[in-house]
């Protein structure tokens, strides 16, 4: 055993976490903010146990849905049996029965998707993904077809009230078990397993040379990551009380591999933020515009050219500059850099917005934005959005000049105070 | 015999299909190590370019127009973004290509709408070409493979005879020493992109009308062209050439046969699953694929 201090720092960081779980129902209120919340506390679950494979393992998937899926598939079925009485289980514990689920097909089918890595293993998730979204409407007795399989989450005997009736006894069930998972994987990451897929991600051929078998690493990280995943399939089967073969759909994989790679891949905290933004995206932007599935792609496009390690290695770069106190001498050029980039984009979203309207049948092609009003059909509004968006662009590479100059200044200054 | 003669034809005009699509990505690949996961949503550009076209000038000009467009958009999707990303290595490589396979859908969703468009067999090619026993083969199937034929021999013959088809050859297992003797290798992988989207362009050209063009089908023959790559053995085109016909024969033959199986599903509803189960199957026993020798 060895001697290790008490580390205050990761206390006071699982503390506050704790703590924005708890209070975060309290500052957003509204029924609106509950189901978000609820649908975030979700998807981080989801997202994490991705990058247990895309982050940790090197494992780029395209089929993770699947063990979040049939876990849920599983996990409504189970509820059903437990509604007619056949057993009695506490739907507390019912994310179990969706891990377990999730674990036992990924067992199943990381038993030949492990067999190789890199691209072939993206190309073999994806078919896996297909085949099980295919399977899923051949056998409509089991997933219910295109409808899928309805359920009621209020079963069996309240326990000190709780019934799960009220959205909000929902959201501190998921936040219960969104703060373990948390907790669980990122212990993982520390365990010789967690070790070894890195090794087995930076360096195969030299992780078989050490003697560990690296099929076996990419097997148990893969098994681990759909029980997360499956927990947070039971998860939104509880919340949404319905489960379609829209949850193993090739959608929901894509989906969850934005979400994390949004977020930030090479960092635990990134999927976190990563699945906290997807949800803004796809429930609350998609109220506004039927085109968010297009600014959600031009959104993880630009994150994929200009920031490969997400926004968790965006915030995490300014931490060794507000250390030095040096943050000050960047307000202004990241001020320029935000402005600019606002304007192109409002150029963008009404060049798009007007593009939609045009195509939609029936739709009115007036747009009403900020007590302006125009017509798609004539063509000042179209010359107009697109020197807004030629000037923000033209401003945006300015702007970033000046961010990449400073920046670089203040670097090189840091390394020599280092050295 | 009958049967089975026309469904052997019928997989065969597929499996070519299937062929044009897979041998662009095929030879993407090997060539850059970038999988072109947008490769599908390429196809279903060609097949609206060509639909636009035969609308304003007709066919005939829309075979050509639509796949050199289409090559022209991938070249500049090369230069301007995949070149950008390069930097950042494969995975980020093919991120990007998904990225834009999502942007490419959502932008047919707003120019076209989500619902199928009328893109229709010309009436030169509309009707009965031969008749087997008392079933007719129609022109328009016979085309179909005709193209695919045409344009097979002439990427071999380019990639074999000409002097830029033996510099991408060199390119493929030496770039720097191609680097070194002088060819603009950027340009050389500019190039293959391009004309692996034409490519691709062109299928759906001609595959757009025979089946249906609607914005979902990049998404319903991309997983096919990828379980094609894989099946084959990554980058190698022989292997490609078999795996789709394989899989064009199967699919074709177990939609047409209406066979009970076990559990009272009948055989054509399988034909969606078989082309993975036979990916999964030929994983277990030779995971390299069926001509593969890279280890991804």
């Amino acid at each position: 055993m060895r001697y290790e201090p008490l580390n205050l720092g990761r206390w006071v960081i699982w503390g506050a976490m704790a703590l924005v779980f708890l209070v975060a129902p309290l500052v957003f209120s509204g029924g609106f903010a509950l189901t978000m919340l609820i649908q975030m506390g979700t998807m981080i679950i989801f997202a994490l146990s991705y990058n247990m494979l895309l982050g940790q393992g090197g494992m780029l998937s395209f089929g993770h849905a699947v063990y979040s899926g049939l876990g849920a598939f599983l996990s409504v079925h189970a509820l059903n049996l437990i509604g007619k009485g056949a057993f009695t289980f506490p739907v507390t514990l019912l994310p179990l029965v969706g891990g377990l689920a999730g674990l036992a097909f990924g067992v199943l089918f990381g038993y030949v998707t492990t067999r190789r890595a890199g691209t072939t293993f993206a190309l073999i998730s994806l078919g896996i993904g297909e085949m099980v979204f295919a399977c899923v409407l051949m056998f409509p007795g089991f997933f219910g077809g295109e409808a899928g399989v309805s359920t009621n989450r209020v079963v069996g005997q309240p326990f000190l009230g709780i019934t799960y009736g009220p959205a909000i006894q929902v959201y501190y069930l998921v936040a219960t078990w969104c703060f373990l998972s948390i907790v669980a994987m990122f212990a993982l990451t520390q365990t010789p397993l967690g070790r070894m897929a890195n090794a087995v991600r930076d360096n195969p051929e030299r992780a078989e040379f050490v003697g560990y078998d690296t099929q076996k690493v990419r097997f148990l990280q893969l098994v681990l990551s759909s029980f997360f995943a499956g927990v947070a399939g039971a998860l939104s089967c509880i919340n949404f009380e319905i489960v379609s073969a829209e949850n193993v759909s090739p959608i929901r994989s894509g989906g969850v591999l934005i979400a994390t790679y949004i977020g930030g891949v090479p960092f635990f905290l990134g999927p976190i933020l990563g699945a906290i933004i997807f949800i803004f995206f796809v429930v609350a932007l998609s109220g506004f515009t039927k085109a968010w599935l297009l600014y959600l792609g031009l959104f993880f496009v630009t994150m994929v050219v200009y920031a490969p390690g997400g926004i968790a290695s965006i915030l995490l770069m300014q931490i060794p500059v507000i250390r030095a106190r040096r943050l000050g001498e960047l307000a202004l050029p990241y001020a320029l850099a935000a402005g600019a980039a606002l304007v192109a984009l409002a150029g963008l979203i009404g060049i798009v917005e007007m593009v939609y309207r045009l195509s939609e049948q029936g739709a009115s092609t007036v747009l009403n934005v900020f007590g302006l009003s125009f017509d798609a059909q004539t063509t000042p509004p179209w010359i107009g959005f697109a020197l807004v968006l030629a000037a923000g662009l033209v401003a945006l590479r300015y702007a970033s000049r000046l961010v990449g100059a400073r920046w670089g200044a203040i670097q090189q200054d840091l390394l020599a105070r280092r050295a | 015999m009958e049967f089975f003669l026309v469904q052997t034809l019928n997989g065969i005009s597929y499996g070519l299909l299937l062929f044009m699509l897979s041998s662009g990505l095929t030879l993407v690949f090997s060539l850059m190590g970038v999988l072109n996961f947008a490769h599908a949503s390429f196809y279903m550009l060609g097949a609206y370019f060509a639909y636009q076209i035969s609308t304003k000038i007709g066919f005939w000009p829309a075979l050509v127009v639509a796949p050199v467009l289409v090559g022209a958009i991938g070249m500049l999707i090369e230069r301007w973004g995949l070149r950008q990303v390069h930097k950042h290595g494969h995975v980020a490589e093919l991120l990007f290509t998904f990225g834009l396979a999502y942007l490419i859908e959502e932008a047919v969703h707003l120019v076209w709408g989500r619902s199928a468009v009328d893109y229709r067999v010309p009436p030169d090619l509309d009707g009965p070409l031969f008749t087997i026993f008392t079933s007719q083969y129609p022109i328009y199937r016979g085309f179909m493979m005709l193209v695919s034929v045409a344009m097979l021999v002439s990427v071999w013959l380019a990639l074999t005879r000409t002097r830029i088809g033996l510099v991408i050859q060199a390119a493929l297992t030496h770039p720097q020493t191609v680097e070194a003797l002088g060819h603009n290798v950027p340009r050389v992988f500019m190039l293959v992109f391009g004309g692996g989207t034409a490519l691709a362009g062109l299928a759906g050209v001609i595959g757009g009308n025979a089946f249906v063009t609607e914005p979902g089908m990049a998404a319903s023959v991309g997983p096919i062209i990828f379980v094609i790559v894989v099946v084959g053995g990554m980058g190698s085109l022989a292997g490609a050439f078999i795996a789709s016909l394989l899989i064009g024969c199967m699919q074709t033959f177990a939609v047409a046969l209406d066979w009970n199986l076990v559990g009272g599903i009948k055989m054509s509803q399988l034909a969606p699953v078989l082309p993975y189960l036979l990916m999964v199957l030929l994983l277990i026993f030779r995971p390299t694929g069926l001509m593969g020798t890279r280890e991804g």
